[in-house]
């Protein structure tokens, strides 16, 4: 069972490569390293409470209204997120704007909370949303560094290209984003083929 | 009036939904495959999306404003738009059978579609009056089925290309969809900021 949780959360069942789930935030804010890590964190943290609250909370709440429940209990901490980084990183806060609030509508935790958590004890359901959250994380940060480093020759803010390099600008605007989401889904379905 | 305008064009062509801020990915990805279901899918977020807009107003500037309980914003967000889409397919279902028959499935899928939640959002942090609201609204919701429309119509005639196996299914959509984005930064010349 822990084995499996690894392996889907991780590789075969990847929230982003494979399910194509929380496109948002993944195509949005991962024009730099920097906010594909704090959105990768900060969707990490709305996981893990959320699964904990509706793993404990599995046996109680009545089969119609789960749904509107658990999308209560996703707001309530992605609410919590939201103050935190505005009073402590108000950097980050502004630079990921509007996609704190919508980590509510981000389908990977509803997914995980109507899928694993609320059918699981509280020890897998925990487990099961550090790893799809760590799988998320290693997906945004994937993507932001392509795009970071085709887009401004740096990571991290760091220059690691020659000044000889071209910037691509367009791999930071909106296009870009589709443009290697979509390559890397296909090198995934290669890499793949290739097992 | 001009002003409505602007919010108008730049919300539909320029800062498009979908292509721009990247909302409603999801049913942009999953119902583009046929040109029939985008236009269901299309109507009923112009519809919920028109109506979000403006009761999200109503309720922010009305309510939570003047008590005090801004910090609660997106948790009553999230509540009015899965009640509101509850009341407009019973609604619909009530007096329109047949509107009900064409949109059918769709409604409910809205509820977990982020442009919605997304469009509240950015109408409440641009202070927009509640005329302007409307119009966010409504354009919005225009600007997502001008896109899905055009997707459906590119994504039919893709059936009958030879594209690479690795590249089948969701990799080829997305690049369809970047190479869409990339068109319609054509229209960003349009408005003189």
């Amino acid at each position: 069972m822990i084995g499996r949780i690894f392996k889907e959360g991780l590789w075969t069942n990847h929230p982003i490569f494979r399910q194509l789930l929380g496109m948002c935030p993944t195509l949005a804010v991962t024009t730099t390293v920097l906010n594909g890590i704090s959105m990768g964190l900060a969707v990490i943290f709305v996981l893990f409470f959320s699964s904990l609250v509706v793993s404990l909370l599995r046996k109680v709440v009545p089969h119609q209204v789960r749904i509107a429940v658990y999308t209560i209990i996703i707001a309530t901490f992605v609410t919590i997120v939201d103050i935190f980084l505005k009073a402590n990183f108000p950097q980050i806060s502004k630079a990921l704007g509007p996609y704190v609030p919508l980590i509510i509508v981000n389908c990977i935790i509803l997914g995980r909370c109507e899928a694993f958590a609320s059918k699981n004890r509280l020890s897998l359901a925990l487990l099961d949303a550090l790893v799809m959250g760590g799988g998320f994380f290693w997906g945004l940060v994937t993507l932001a560094s392509v795009r970071e480093i085709l887009g401004q020759g740096t990571i991290l803010g760091y220059k690691i290209l020659p000044p000889s390099f071209n910037p691509l600008i367009v791999m930071v605007l909106p296009p870009g984003a589709f443009l290697v989401l979509g390559t890397l889904v296909a090198i995934m379905n290669r890499l793949e083929r290739i097992k | 009036m001009k002003e409505l305008v602007l919010i108008f064009i730049s919300t539909v062509l320029i800062n498009n939904f979908v292509l721009t801020y990247f909302l409603g990915i999801c049913p942009f990805l999953g119902v583009s495959g046929r040109l029939s279901s985008a236009i269901g899918m299309g109507f009923s977020v112009i519809f919920v999306m028109t109506f979000a807009s403006s009761i999200v107003w109503l309720i922010y500037h009305l309510i939570l404003v003047k008590l005090n309980l801004v910090f609660l914003e997106y948790i009553v967000f999230i509540l009015v738009i899965a009640s509101l889409v509850q009341i407009v397919e019973m609604f619909v279902r009530k007096y329109s059978p047949s509107l009900y028959q064409a949109l059918g499935i769709y409604l409910p899928l809205i509820t977990t579609n982020c442009a919605i939640l997304g469009c509240a959002l950015f109408m409440v942090a641009r202070n927009y009056n509640f005329l302007e609201a409307v119009v966010y609204g409504f354009s919005a919701g225009l600007g997502f089925t001008v896109v899905l429309l055009v997707m459906a119509g590119i994504r039919e005639d893709l059936n009958y290309c030879e594209v690479p196996k690795v590249f089948r299914g969701a990799p080829i959509t997305l690049i369809t969809a970047g190479l869409l984005a990339l068109c319609f930064m054509g229209f960003s010349g349009l408005i003189r900021a």
